[in-house]
């Protein structure tokens, strides 16, 4: 199995379509340059933020004397602060992710979409983007995007799990991440990996992607289903009987990640695949240029 | 017993097929990839499906299954199968008017025929006796089936069917004859021959044959001969003649009851009835015979003229035979209500006929009078004399109640003094009037007075001597004429009132009226445009394209009765009426008589049992058990139990006590409807009726609380049969085909609800295709109405007047639109004398309210809500629409309005009167 080619085409062609990632910030200064993210707040940038009196403690430099010769007060220049953030992605490689339902592409297609859309803008607008599970440093610049590929093409070599186990451990202090995945597998290992971001102060987004038919479950009849990689098994005389229960663990599940996410400060939120990707990159989008 | 489709029990192989099918083996499961199967590790199946279906019930479903398709297969008990012979079948009907009282079971004998000749795949010819012969070829049933629906029967009786004999066509065929019973003339010709061809089955009905003879008028008395086929039994029937009441609405004017003895094939009904009602008699039938042969029309017969002769000869003691009216008198005694008075006093009686006997000049004062007359209608007879003939026709010139000039002085022929021979009558031209009488030889003209040469002279000429000297003259004047005689009406100028020639110029004159038998002498020569037709049935239709038939034709179908080129009806020439009937006097019913080897049969159709319903029915019973058993099964038979034991008990609770409660209800009824204002209508028993009348109601209902000070309870429904209706100001009727004619008790109860001030509001939602406005052919509603309305004690009904109270009770309309806009609107007529009062923009019609309103504009579904108050059926088209609706309703308000305030806003008439009292 190799990644599509056109999935990065694709991927740059959907980030196209979205403005960039500062767009809500482009009325309010066009002076922002590019690569650096306007926090909105006082601190170390190039943008002028505001005028403060000056206080004990401020240092001579800082004070501009052009504003503080217009009256008898000295005041100070405040800059934005502009900093850049590192973003590591973490795309489920599991089987279960290769699920399609009746003409739609598999579910894993729609994750890594969205990993290099995401990247993408974060990369056009200055971030450091990493993928997790790779030696791969989280850089800036349109560079990376080749070494995102690279290392996405390489995680298809890998011997496919059934359902994803190992989530990466370890962050960038401070970082942001994303973790884009079914999550219909053992949720320890993300509980544990959610476990470690938080100490590492790491915040980030859960985006759970599923297939129509997994979210309604539209089967009847006597049924055997199976996983995708054939490790689990369940039969059923009338597989209509089933969507009830199977419907409430569903819901029981999203539930537990969206109180995982909020406890450890994350953000969690539900796609599938027969909706258009837009929305989600949207959403993440936000969710990523949200001041944390 | 039989299959309608015994093809279709092939499906019986299906069922071993079936067992093993319902044998309930569990179906292989699918195998299926699926991403979530982790989520659903654990989860159990609610139900485990059964191995196998119980033995019995599979039993059960096999047997519903078998209902279901012997049931498809048509089973039928007694099933119509024909003669088993593959010929072709010959069905022939009479189809004259004795076929008309029962024709609904001959046609249904006709149809029932086809249908076996249809399954034993037979073809078929249908031919109507009395119709004009058609191409006899046989085809399929289903190809003929249409022609059946185009019979009906006629008027006359079917004739000459020997030359039906020569039309048959080749080859055997079956003959099945639905005989009216009478015979015809040449029918045993056409049986042998038929029989001939193959087996010939006669059917015949039961049902009674009378005939219904024209009516003679003598001695003052009219009689009429009633003729039955059959003796042998007492038996009574009643005659009723026919005839607009002084209103002009055509009703009934007299009944009689005519008795046969038991061997009496004739009887006579005479009646003695009074000059005036007898005149307005334009037709007898016979009660309870619906056919053209049970009705006489009585055309002019009856018809008695007012005939005054005026004189200006003192009466006094000149002899007799010379008087100049003495002619006339014995000529117009026997069949006119002769007048003898000066002209001022003749005026007034309102003759039909005036006769001026050689009157030079009318007094001047009455010229205009009489001049009124005639352009009204009146008939002026002037007979020329002495007088006339010295007066001075210079004056006369220009009087327009002298239908040529005159010359000075006359002309006498073959006297002392003259060189000439008398003249004699020349033969009558055909453009006369006189045209075919015969013109005896003896008659001469010794004196006459001439008409001066004019252009119009040979137009208004109708009778002139051998050398063309104009004898008769005649002048239309508005709608009457003036006539002149141009000798005296004594035989001192001439023979002419001696011979019989005479007479019979004053019948075709329409002087008098024609004798009974209505002579050949005023027939021939005439050419008689058809008036109106008589259908099979007795109605009067329109004769459409029938053309003109000369008297001669006449003549022989009076006698020997009508055929289709001169069916019966009323026949017209200028002013002389005719009516010829379906039976001709002094023609004896003759029954039919079949050959001795052919059995004659009755009307009965073959009581075929279908049972496809039944066993279908069987076929679910069956089913609902496996529905039950499948339930008891699954234990889920809890919920099924409870529901079951608590209708069964329901069931036990109703059944004693439904008397009681039948009492109970109606009270309850009585109550609910007179605790206020109740509309009503009447249920049809049709559920979409009622449904929309009920609406309909329930919209006006709504419509008078918003607009008035009527606010009406809920509408009600009513039976005519079990409710009582008295409580209720205002019934809604709306008519179906099929609706029930009430019972007498019914018919009392709605009679008295209608003396007793009640409405009854008949729609017959049609748009008035029913034709209770124009006279049209009846819709089946329109049918149904006539139907009904019979036993209903209903006074004449006229187009509402547009200064009708109806029009301004609450608004002001001219329009009654329901869902159709184009139905006229029929109630009580205003009497005859109403007339406008000066100021007042209205007459002041009838004192009270129309018991019945009749119309077809379907109004309860334009009236009709939702119970939301939203319209319920759609009304026209975007505004015009609503608009036809509001005026809907705005009829509404105005008969319910009608109905609870009379005619109080006709009282307004008199309030110019009550302000002068009250200014005194």
């Amino acid at each position: 199995m190799t990644l599509s080619p056109d999935l990065r085409a694709r991927a740059e062609a959907l980030g196209q379509s979205l403005p960039p990632l500062l767009a809500a910030a482009e009325h309010l200064a066009a002076t922002v340059t590019l690569g650096e993210h306007g926090r909105r707040r006082p601190g170390r940038g190039d943008d002028f933020w505001q005028y403060r009196p000056a206080r004990v403690g401020d240092s001579l430099r800082l004070i501009d004397w052009r504003r503080s010769a217009r009256s008898d007060q000295a005041f100070v220049q405040e800059r934005e602060w502009q900093a850049a953030q590192s973003v590591v992605l973490w795309v489920d490689p599991a089987q279960s992710m290769d699920f399609a339902g009746a003409t739609r592409p598999p579910k894993s297609d729609r994750a890594r979409l969205l990993a290099l859309a995401l990247a993408v803008l974060l990369l056009r607008a200055g971030e450091q983007v990493g993928l997790a599970g790779h030696p791969l440093r989280a850089r800036a610049g349109k560079g990376q995007m080749e070494r995102l590929v690279a290392a996405m093409a390489a995680d298809l070599a890998n011997p496919p799990q059934d359902y994803a186990l190992a989530l990466p451990q370890d962050f960038v202090l401070q970082g942001r991440a994303v973790f884009i995945s079914d999550f219909l597998g053992d949720l320890a290992g993300l509980e544990r990996s959610l476990a470690q971001a938080a100490a590492s102060g790491v915040k980030g987004l859960l985006l759970q992607v599923l297939d129509p038919e997994e979210e309604d479950f539209p089967f009847d009849g006597r049924t055997v289903f199976v996983s995708m990689g054939g490790s689990l098994a369940h039969e059923t005389q009338s597989a209509g009987d089933l969507r009830a229960g199977y419907l409430a663990r569903l819901a029981e599940r999203k539930a537990r990640l969206a109180d995982l996410a909020r406890a450890t400060g994350w953000v969690y939120a539900g796609h599938h695949t027969g909706q258009p990707a837009t929305g989600a990159l949207l959403w993440a989008y936000r969710a990523l240029e949200g001041g944390w | 017993m039989g299959f309608t489709s015994p093809l279709l029990l092939v499906g019986f192989l299906a069922l071993p097929l079936l067992w093993i099918l319902l044998r309930a083996v569990p179906p292989a499961a699918i195998r299926r990839r699926f991403a979530g199967v982790a989520l659903l590790l654990g989860l159990a199946d609610k139900t485990q499906q059964a191995d196998k279906t119980p033995w019995w019930l599979l039993v059960l479903r096999m047997m519903a299954l078998a209902a279901a398709i012997v049931a498809f297969a048509g089973p039928v008990v007694n099933p119509t199968v024909g003669n088993r012979a593959s010929a072709p079948l010959m069905i022939v009907m009479d189809g004259g008017w004795a076929d008309a009282f029962d024709w609904s079971r001959r046609h249904a004998k006709a149809a029932s025929l086809l249908e076996a000749a249809e399954t034993s795949g037979r073809a078929v010819a249908l031919v109507q006796l009395s119709d004009p012969q058609p191409p006899l070829g046989f085809q399929a049933a289903s190809e003929v089936r249409g022609k059946l629906a185009g019979f009906a029967p006629r008027s006359w009786q079917p004739q000459a069917l020997a030359s039906w004999r020569d039309a048959l066509p080749q080859g055997p065929f079956d003959t099945a004859w639905i005989s009216d019973g009478l015979a015809h003339s040449g029918q045993a010709e056409l049986i042998t021959a038929l029989e001939q061809h193959g087996q010939v089955e006669v059917f015949a009905s039961d049902h009674p044959i009378y005939a219904l003879g024209p009516a003679v008028q003598a001695d003052g008395k009219v009689t009429l001969t009633v003729q039955r086929l059959a003796a042998g039994l007492p038996a009574s029937v009643t005659l009723i003649a026919r005839g607009p009441d002084p209103a002009g609405v055509e009703r009934e004017l007299v009944r009689q009851r005519v008795d046969f003895a038991a061997q009496d094939t004739s009887a006579k009904a005479q009646l003695d009835l009074p000059a005036e009602l007898r005149n307005r008699i334009t037709r007898f039938a016979l009660e309870g015979q619906r056919s053209a042969g049970a009705v006489t029309l009585a055309g002019d017969t009856l018809k008695r003229r007012k005939v005054a002769l005026v004189s200006d000869t003192a009466d006094g003691e000149g002899l007799q035979l010379l008087s100049p009216l003495h002619y006339l008198r014995q000529a117009l005694a026997p069949s006119s209500d002769l007048l003898t008075a000066g002209l001022g006093d003749v005026l007034p009686t309102k003759p039909d006929v005036i006769i001026l006997a050689d009157a030079a000049q009318v007094p001047p004062a009455q010229t205009a009078v009489l001049r009124a007359w005639v352009e009204k209608g009146g008939l002026l007879l002037r007979f020329a004399g002495p007088r006339l003939a010295a007066s001075d026709m210079a004056a006369l010139a220009g009087d327009p109640l002298m239908p040529v000039a005159l010359r000075q002085g006359g002309l006498t022929s073959g006297g002392a003094m003259s060189w000439g021979a008398p003249k004699a009558l020349a033969q009558f031209g055909a453009n006369s009037l006189f045209h075919g009488l015969t013109v005896p030889s003896d008659i001469q003209v010794r004196t006459q007075v001439l008409a001066q040469p004019d252009p119009d002279l040979p137009t208004r000429t109708l009778a002139a001597l051998d050398d063309g000297t104009p004898l008769v003259t005649r002048k239309a004047l508005g709608l009457g004429q003036v006539v002149l005689f141009h000798v005296t009406a004594s035989a001192e100028w001439s023979d002419l009132p001696l011979s019989g020639l005479f007479v019979q110029m004053l019948e075709r004159l329409a002087v008098s009226g024609t004798s009974g038998s209505a002579g050949v002498d005023v027939v021939a020569g005439l050419i008689w445009t058809p008036e109106h037709v008589l259908d099979g049935w007795g109605d009067l239709a329109d004769p459409a394209t029938l053309a003109g038939v000369p008297g001669e034709a006449l003549v022989d179908t009076l006698a020997q009765g009508p055929s289709a080129k001169v069916p019966a009806g009323l026949y017209r020439h200028d002013g002389l009426g005719l009516a010829l009937n379906a039976v001709p006097v002094d023609q004896p019913l003759v029954g039919a008589t079949w050959p001795l080897n052919i059995a004659v049969q009755g009307l009965t159709l073959p009581s075929q049992i279908v049972l496809k319903g039944p066993v279908l029915a069987l076929a679910m019973l069956l089913l609902l058990f496996d529905a039950v058993a499948t339930l008891a099964l699954t234990q889920r038979l809890g919920f099924v139990r409870r529901v079951g034991v608590g209708m069964l008990l329901a069931l036990a609770l109703l059944a004693p006590s439904q008397k009681a409660q039948a009492d109970a209800a109606a009270d309850q009824r009585a109550i609910a409807a007179t605790q206020g204002v109740v509309l009503a209508y009447v249920m049809t028993g049709e559920p979409a009726v009622d449904a929309t009348s009920a609406a309909g109601l329930q919209g006006l209902s709504d419509q008078l609380i918003y607009r008035t000070t009527i606010e009406p309870l809920a509408p009600m429904g009513v039976d005519v049969e079990k409710d009582e209706v008295v409580f209720f100001p205002f019934l809604y009727w709306p008519l179906t085909a099929d609706a029930p004619t009430p019972s007498a008790a019914g018919y009392d109860k709605l009679n008295h609800y209608l003396r007793m001030g009640g409405m009854i509001l008949f729609d017959t939602r049609d748009a008035d295709v029913a034709g209770v406005a124009t006279g049209s052919a009846p819709t089946p509603e329109g049918q149904a109405l006539q139907r009904i309305a019979q036993g209903l004690d209903i006074p004449p009904l006229a187009p509402l007047p547009v200064d009708h109270v109806l029009t301004r009770s609450f608004f002001l309309l001219q329009t009654f639109p329901g869902r159709f806009t184009e139905g006229g609107l029929w109630v009580e007529a205003p009497p005859p004398d109403a007339a406008k009062t000066d100021g007042m923009p209205f007459r002041n019609l009838n004192d009270g309210v129309t018991p019945v309103v009749i119309g077809g504009n379907d109004w309860a579904s334009a009236w009709a809500v939702d119970d939301n108050g939203w319209p319920l059926l759609p009304v026209g088209r975007g505004a015009a629409g609503d608009q036809q609706r509001e005026y809907a309703y705005r009829f509404g308000i105005n008969l319910i309005m009608h109905v609870l305030t009379g005619n109080y806003k006709s009282d307004q008439v008199h309030v110019p009167a009550l302000l002068e009292r009250l200014g005194k």
